[in-house]
């Protein structure tokens, strides 16, 4: 363990360390029982359907938080898309005190696939480096719920020409020798685990598996000092939310949304009904032979129960 | 060796009230304090019977420690106290308010949830100041020694912190007070089971059926022959929108009796002087169960172990005498004087000074005394000489003092009375004080009842049910060691969810055939556990507490 030995008065921060920190995440249609809303087709009604915190940010979120609570320093949420979207980086900041979100939004990057979203994104992480301050570690999620691609977080850092580290499990900084340290899965196995190290800055993409670890009293109670400060925070999102649009971004429109997408979704696949899990017969109500069809199926089970 | 660990100038392990008195107090005192918590919250894992007393003659009361503690924190303060005996049908009540108001500052029915998840905040802000604060959810499991010394803690969920000073506030059930030698489970005669039901009234209907003003509450206590010859009797208080209605019995004589616990609160719950006071509806929020250390016998007389301190109930300090309960307020001064002993000794190179200094603390500020009093250790005839003559006066000053006069019975009471040594307290330490004697008075003084209780208290397993638990599952936190009928039967119907016949409970007895001969054995099932202590004591079990948040949570307590 590096904290070890290392917490002060009043604060427990341990000092001369800072890490900053970005979480890259989006929203999606809230996919869960009872929220998420089909028409006849099975197509989404994404009018109908709430938009949420894509789940597996989740993890990108908790890794931030693990690093800024061990090590101190200080997190941004980062999103591209409609400005509701601020909802989910106020969501974020609720659930795991980010200190501050950026929405990267604009017409013009509407429709944009994973590689006109990846080029924005780090058109977003290089205004940040420009006007705020130099990053150390971008976390992103395993994949979206909607998109499945699991592409956006890898090509956002081939922009980038960062090192990524994938399928983190588990993460140990040491802040002194600007390494990370993290346990991956090999395939996707959690049986397989292997530990790699990388130079800072680096991108890191969380598996779901990830559990961050507070293994130290001081760890513990920076985080309900930070969950305390949060609510106030959050309350006031707006105040803490910065909008680029592509002029701040320095984007060229033919290089994003729409016309800087190579793919494009050409057709969507309803989702199969789940088949019945019993067998039925229709009988329409209203043709009189329909409930003596019904007496025919049902008259041997009651004699049986007569006997 | 211990360089490498986290750590604070103190830890404070569990946050009720006698933790929060010490933590409160080293905080005032500007020490570093970290406080140490099992359940997700603090009171989820506490019960008592429900009245804190402030005492007039205690050096510490939560009131002084906490601004706003009876106002935010606490139910009904106890305006009317009366003590019914019980014969069948007949009962004849006495007021105790005299009694009660000994030496009372104030007094107030409290819910422990509410109460202690009140005061958890408050440490916290408290402690924070000093660099420390409290964690919840976290499982102080032992002690950490180097070279045979105490120099901190080590936890389930944590690494092992050091500390200079170390307050074992862990409850009756301490873990720490027992690592350390200090305290035991071995003897069932040193403990107290209390039961308890929390059932729903609304405020208006609780001034209307007791009488009282909206700011005002009603003590009362049941003895006579309710309970199956068990020693022990019932209480009732009010709060702000509940009654908390309970049993409390010698653990050696339920044991003797292998009387149910549920069944003697049920048969108080169900008795007809109750029914007026429910109205024929019953809907009870939360059963609830707790041993109880008796301090005559268990109080520890230098609860200390080089950095380890002991309060509260982790050091027996509960003091019972008769129908006068009073534990926290107990615990309280004890947290508060460790704390102080603390701050006088900072720096001392021994690390028992601030033990011993507490040692002193207790002795001098009368606390000891009140705890377990030299004259029941070392003088019984005398001390009884003592007890007995201002028993008597009070009995000659009461209600009781026109029976005295001329009337044979009174009189055979009278000559009991001197042969009890707790009569001051109206119910002696023997069956004479708890069953013989009510019962006698309410068949010679009581009123009888007409009318039936049509009350219908819900089913063990109906309560179990109510109960809420986050099990651990695959994790099993009491062992049972020894599953033969001799050293572990007696959990059968001891533990308070448990019963004869009742395959829901914790423990049960089960005939099992090997190689052609029959033979009974107890088996264990932890997840109805209540973590109340009592088959540690019981049974031959190894008993421990479940890891943070883990168990039975209470809501109400």
């Amino acid at each position: 363990m590096i904290e070890g030995h290392s917490h002060v008065n009043n604060g427990h921060i341990p000092t001369g360390v800072f890490m900053r920190s970005i979480v890259l995440t989006k929203g999606v249609p809230d996919f869960s029982e009872g929220a998420v809303s089909f028409d006849e087709e099975g197509h989404l009604e994404r009018g109908k359907t709430p938009t949420v915190m894509n789940p597996n940010d989740e993890f990108a979120l908790q890794a931030a938080l693990q690093t800024k609570i061990r090590h101190g320093g200080h997190v941004s949420g980062m999103s591209m898309g409609p400005p509701g979207y601020a909802e989910v980086l106020q969501g974020a900041m609720e659930t795991v005190y980010t200190d501050d979100s950026y929405l990267l939004s604009d017409r013009e990057l509407a429709a944009s696939d994973t590689w006109a979203t990846a080029i924005t994104l780090s058109a977003g992480l290089e205004t940040y480096q420009e006007e705020v301050a130099d990053i150390d570690i971008v976390f992103a999620g395993f994949k979206t719920a909607d998109g499945e691609t699991g592409q956006t977080g890898p090509q956002t850092c081939w922009a980038m020409d960062w090192p990524i580290v994938t399928h983190v499990v588990a993460l140990d900084i040491d802040p002194d020798e600007r390494t990370l340290r993290a346990k991956r899965l090999v395939e996707g196995d959690v049986d397989e685990i292997e530990t790699v190290e990388a130079p800072l800055p680096c991108f890191v993409v969380t598996d779901p598996e990830f559990e961050p670890t507070y293994r130290t009293a001081s760890q513990r109670l920076t985080r309900k000092r930070l969950r305390a400060e949060t609510e106030e925070r959050a309350a006031d999102h707006e105040e803490y939310l910065t909008t680029w649009d592509h002029a701040d971004l320095n984007l060229d429109p033919d290089y994003i949304g729409l016309d800087g997408s190579p793919t494009i979704v050409s057709s969507v696949d309803p989702i199969p009904k789940a088949p019945s899990e019993r067998e039925a017969t229709m009988l329409d109500p209203d043709a009189g032979d329909g409930m003596g069809e019904v007496l025919e199926e049902i008259q041997p089970y009651a004699a049986e129960a007569g006997d | 060796m211990t360089d490498e660990y986290e750590h604070y100038e103190a830890i404070v392990v569990g946050c009720g009230p006698g933790g929060a008195a010490a933590a409160a107090r080293l905080a005032d005192h500007g020490v570093e304090t970290l406080v140490l918590e099992r359940g997700t919250e603090a009171g989820s894992k506490n019960v008592s019977g429900g009245l804190i007393y402030g005492e007039e003659s205690a050096p510490y009361t939560l009131a002084d420690l906490f601004d706003g503690f009876r106002e935010e924190a606490t139910e009904r303060p106890v305006t009317d106290y009366y003590i019914h005996n019980v014969a069948g049908n007949k009962v004849k009540t006495y007021d105790l308010t005299d009694l009660h108001e000994h030496d009372t500052d104030w007094c107030d029915a409290v819910l422990r949830r509410e109460m202690d998840s009140w005061l958890e905040r408050r440490v916290h802000e408290k402690t924070s100041e000093t660099g420390g604060g409290v964690l919840t959810n976290v499982r102080v499991n032992g002690l950490l020694e180097d070279d045979g010394e105490i120099v901190g803690v080590t936890c389930d969920e944590l690494e092992p912190i050091t500390a200079d000073l170390i307050v074992a506030a862990d409850g009756v059930n301490s873990e720490l007070a027992r690592e350390a030698g200090l305290m035991d489970w071995e003897e069932p005669e040193e403990w107290f089971q209390g039961v308890k039901a929390v059932v729903d009234v609304d405020p208006d209907a609780i001034d209307d059926r007791f009488d009282i003003g909206s700011d005002e509450g009603a003590a009362h206590l049941f003895s006579g022959d309710l309970f199956d010859d068990v020693r022990g009797g019932g209480f009732l208080y009010t709060n702000e929108d509940s009654l908390s209605i309970g049993t409390v019995f010698h653990l050696d004589s339920l044991l003797e009796r292998e009387a149910e616990p549920h069944e003697l609160l049920d048969a108080l719950l169900t008795h007809p002087l109750l029914a007026g006071w429910f109205g024929n509806e019953y809907d009870e929020r939360e059963y609830a169960a707790k041993l109880v250390p008796d301090s005559k016998k268990a109080a520890h007389r230098e609860p200390y172990r080089d950095r380890l301190v002991l309060v509260g109930d982790a050091a027996g300090q509960m003091q019972a005498q008769g129908p006068i309960i009073k534990g926290m307020n107990h615990a309280v001064t004890a947290g508060a004087l460790a704390a102080d002993a603390f701050a006088v000794t900072r720096g001392n190179a021994d690390p028992a000074a601030a033990g011993r200094r507490y040692t002193k603390l207790l002795e001098d500020s009368g606390t000891m005394a009140k705890l377990r009093p030299r004259r029941y250790d070392l003088a019984r005839t005398v001390g009884e000489r003592e007890a007995v003559t201002s028993a008597v006066e009070r009995v000659l000053e009461s209600p009781l003092g026109s029976l005295a006069v001329g009337n044979p019975i009174a009189d055979r009471l009278l000559e009991r009375a001197y042969n009890s040594p707790l009569l001051v307290s109206m119910l002696p330490d023997t069956k004479t004080g708890y069953v013989s004697l009510p019962t006698l008075i309410a068949e010679e003084h009581g009123k009888t009842i007409h009318w039936e209780s049509e009350i219908e208290p819900p089913t063990l397993e109906e309560r179990i049910g109510d109960l809420t638990y986050d099990t651990d599952v695959g994790n099993p936190h009491i062992e049972l060691l020894d599953q033969s009928l001799d050293a572990s039967g007696a959990a059968v119907t001891a533990c308070p969810v448990s019963a004869e016949d009742f395959g829901g409970g914790c423990y049960r007895s089960e005939a099992v055939k090997t190689n052609g001969t029959e033979e009974t054995l107890v088996s264990l099932d932890t997840q109805p556990c209540v973590e109340c202590g009592t088959c540690a004591v019981v049974a031959d079990t190894e008993w421990e507490h479940p890891r943070g948040g883990k168990g039975v949570e209470y809501r109400e307590g």
